[in-house]
C-alpha cells in the first residue's frame, strides 16, 4: 500500500479537523478525498504531505514510516490550489527547482525540463514568467514542477478549484490522461462530487473530521454508506420512507403494479431536464422527481394532476435517519 | 474645477512644506559659484565628518538589513507569547525622540556606572564618545524602517510558495534564499534605502552619545550645526546640500528601478 494513515487526528483549538481518521491509499491510482470545505480533507492531504503535524496518528508513504519527516525528507509532490508559482523564476526554472535543489547534471536538468513540459504542453512558454500565464497554464506548470523530482505520491489541493468551469472542465479530463501515462500514485482533494466520480479511480467521501465511505466510484454512487453520502453525492428527495435519487422515480400518467398515487404541486424545466414535485397521499413532504423535457410532454401532466409513481428497479435507497 | 482645485491646494502644500526650502538648500550652497563648495567640501573637518556619516550609515544599514528582516520573518511566519509587545516595541524608536534614544544610551554605557559601559571598559571598549555610540544610536533610529517595509511585502507573498519549495525538497535555509528572499526583495531594498537616508540625516541622537568632537566624533549633520552657529553660513549649506542630494538620488533611483522591474514583470 502507498500511503497509510491510521488513527491520526488533529485539532485547531476546539475544532476537531481530523478525529482519529485511517485511510489507506493504493500505489498507482488515482484517489479523490471528497467532502464539504472544512470537513478536514485538506488537513489529511497537508499532514501527508508534512506541511501539518498530526496530534496523533501515523502516516506512512510507500512503507517508510513519516509521521514526524519534514516535508522535503517525504518525497512528495505537492500541488496548491493557488498554484504556488515561483513568481521570480521563468516557467522552466519553476519546474528545475527541484532537480538543482538535488544538484543534478545541468544538461540533465535541462532535458527532463523539456520533457515535462512537453508533457504539459507549456514547451513555448518555457522562458515566460508565471504572471504571464494563464490560471489553467499556471497549475499545469505546477503539476510539472512537482512530478519533476520523480515523487513517489503526488498530492493536490483543490487543484482546480480557482479556474473557471470549462478550463476546470477540460483540466480534470487532462489530469486523467496524464495520469494513465505516468502512474504516479496521486491524492486529489475536491468538494466537487462530479469531479471525483470522473476522474478518480477511487474516492474517499470526508467530512465533520471523519472518513464517511471509501471505493470506487460505481460503489460510492450505487451503494452510499449513509444518507450524508448520497445527498452528497447529487439531488434526492425523499420518497415511501426513503432516500431516493429524484430521476431513479418512474413517472406514469395511469395506475401501474406497486406505483403510488400523488398529486403534481409544481412542473419546472431547467435547460434539457424538467422537475416535478409531487405529494404522496398521507405524505407530508413533496417528492421530486426529474425526467427528461420529451418525457414530460408524453406524460401531458400540470399542476394539480395526478400521477403515479414507482422506484426504478435497482435504485438505490436509504432509510431516512431520525438524526445525525 | 473642484478637482483642480484639491490637486492645486495639494501641490501648495507640498512646496511650501518639502520644495521651497530643501531648493533653497541647494540655492544657498551653488549661489556663490563652485568655488566655495569645492573649498567647503575638501576642509579635513568636513572630509571627516563625511566619511563618519557614511560608515555610521553604512553599518546602520548592514545590521539593520539582517535584524530587520530577521524580525519581519518573525513576525509573519512565527506565532509566539509576546508578538503583540515585539510588534510595537519595534516602533519605538520612530515615536520617542533621538534626544531621547541618545540620553538612554548614555545611561547604559556610560563607563562609571553603565549597566553595558562599565564592563565594556574593563575590555578596553569604549562605546560613548567613540565610533560604536554613533553606529549604535544610528541603528537604534533607524530600526523599525525595513521592518515595516518587510512586513507587507511578506504578508502578501504568504506562506505556498515556501512550502512549495519544501514539498520540493530545499530546506529551511535554501527555501528562505531562493525563494522568500527574491520574492521580498522589493522591501527590503525600499526598507535598506529608507534607512540609508534616515541614517545619514540623524542628529539628536548622535549628538547626545558622540561627544560632538571636532574632526573625531563629529557627523556631517554635527557639522552643519556647528557651521550655522558660527554663522559659517555658505559652507553649512553645502554640507546641508550634500547630504539632502544624497538622500533625494538614491531614493528617485530605487524609485525608478521599481517601477522598471514591475512593468517587465506585469
Amino acid at each position: 500500500m502507498s500511503i497509510i494513515v491510521d488513527g491520526v487526528t488533529k485539532r485547531y483549538g476546539s475544532f476537531v479537523a481530523l478525529d482519529d481518521v485511517s485511510v489507506t491509499i493504493p500505489p498507482g491510482r488515482l484517489t479523490a478525498l471528497l467532502g464539504p470545505s472544512g470537513g478536514g480533507k485538506s488537513t489529511l492531504l497537508r499532514i501527508i504531505a508534512g506541511l501539518e503535524t498530526a496530534d496523533r496518528g501515523t502516516v506512512a508513504i510507500e512503507g517508510v514510516e513519516s509521521t514526524h519527516l519534514p516535508p522535503q525528507k517525504r518525497n512528495v509532490g505537492f500541488v496548491f490550489q493557488h498554484y504556488a508559482a515561483f513568481k521570480h523564476m521563468t516557467v522552466a526554472r519553476n519546474v528545475a527547482f527541484g532537480l538543482e535543489i538535488r544538484k543534478r547534471p545541468r544538461d540533465e536538468i535541462a532535458a527532463r525540463v523539456d520533457e515535462l513540459l512537453r508533457l504539459v504542453h507549456l514547451q513555448q512558454f518555457a522562458d515566460r514568467l508565471p504572471s504571464q500565464l494563464s490560471g489553467g497554464q499556471r497549475q499545469r506548470m505546477a503539476l510539472a514542477r512537482a512530478l519533476a523530482v520523480e515523487p513517489s505520491v503526488l498530492l493536490l489541493d483543490e487543484p482546480f478549484g480557482a479556474l473557471d468551469a470549462q478550463v476546470r472542465k477540460e483540466l480534470r479530463q487532462w489530469l486523467r490522461r496524464l495520469h494513465d501515462e505516468v502512474h504516479v500514485t496521486t491524492v486529489f482533494v475536491t468538494h466537487d462530487q462530479e469531479e471525483a466520480l470522473e476522474v478518480a479511480d477511487d474516492i474517499v467521501v470526508i467530512n465533520g473530521g471523519r472518513v464517511e465511505q471509501c471505493g470506487s466510484p460505481d460503489q460510492i454512487y450505487d451503494t452510499p454508506a449513509n444518507e450524508f453520502v448520497m445527498r452528497f453525492l447529487g439531488p434526492t428527495t425523499v420518497f415511501d420512507g426513503h432516500v431516493v435519487r429524484p430521476h431513479d422515480l418512474d413517472v406514469f400518467s395511469i395506475a401501474v403494479r406497486d406505483a403510488v398515487r400523488a398529486e403534481v404541486t409544481e412542473v419546472q424545466r431547467v435547460g434539457h431536464e424538467a422537475r416535478l414535485g409531487a405529494v404522496v397521499r398521507g405524505a407530508s413532504g413533496i417528492t421530486t422527481v426529474s425526467l427528461t423535457r420529451a418525457h414530460l410532454a408524453d406524460l401531458e401532466v400540470g399542476v394539480g394532476d395526478t400521477v403515479w409513481l414507482r422506484l426504478a428497479k435497482g435504485a438505490s435507497r436509504l432509510p431516512i435517519e431520525v438524526s445525525r | 474645477m473642484a478637482k483642480t482645485a484639491r490637486r492645486l491646494l495639494v501641490v501648495l502644500y507640498l512646496l511650501a512644506l518639502v520644495v521651497v526650502p530643501v531648493g533653497l538648500v541647494f540655492w544657498n550652497a551653488l549661489k556663490d559659484g563652485l568655488e566655495p563648495v569645492v573649498e567647503a567640501l575638501t576642509d579635513p573637518v568636513v572630509v571627516h565628518a563625511l566619511q563618519l556619516t557614511l560608515l555610521a550609515a553604512v553599518w546602520s544599514v548592514v545590521l539593520n538589513a539582517i535584524f530587520g528582516v530577521a524580525v519581519a520573518v518573525l513576525l509573519v511566519r512565527y506565532e509566539f507569547p509576546g508578538k503583540r509587545a515585539l510588534n510595537a516595541l519595534i516602533d519605538l524608536p520612530l515615536s520617542v525622540s533621538p534626544v531621547v534614544v541618545g540620553l538612554s544610551l548614555v545611561i547604559v554605557y556610560n563607563v562609571r556606572d553603565g549597566w553595558f559601559g562599565e564592563p565594556l571598559a574593563a575590555a578596553g571598549i569604549q562605546v560613548l564618545f567613540s565610533t560604536p555610540g554613533i553606529v549604535l544610536a544610528t541603528t537604534f533610529i533607524s530600526m523599525p524602517l525595513v521592518v515595516r517595509e518587510v512586513v507587507p511585502v511578506l504578508q502578501e507573498q504568504g506562506t505556498d510558495q515556501e512550502q512549495a519549495a519544501q514539498s520540493l525538497g530545499a530546506s529551511g535555509w535554501t527555501t528562505f534564499w531562493r525563494i522568500t528572499l527574491p520574492g521580498i526583495r522589493w522591501g527590503v531594498i525600499y526598507g535598506v534605502v529608507l534607512c540609508f537616508a534616515r541614517s545619514i540625516g540623524e542628529f539628536g541622537a548622535v549628538k547626545v552619545v558622540s561627544g560632538n568632537l571636532t574632526g573625531r566624533t563629529q557627523t556631517a549633520t554635527l557639522v552643519v550645526e556647528q557651521l550655522y552657529q558660527n554663522f559659517n553660513q555658505a559652507q553649512a549649506f553645502t554640507i546641508a546640500a550634500v547630504l539632502a542630494g544624497a538622500a533625494i538620488i538614491i531614493i528617485s533611483v530605487v524609485a525608478t528601478l521599481r517601477v522598471r522591474v514591475e512593468r517587465r514583470g506585469a
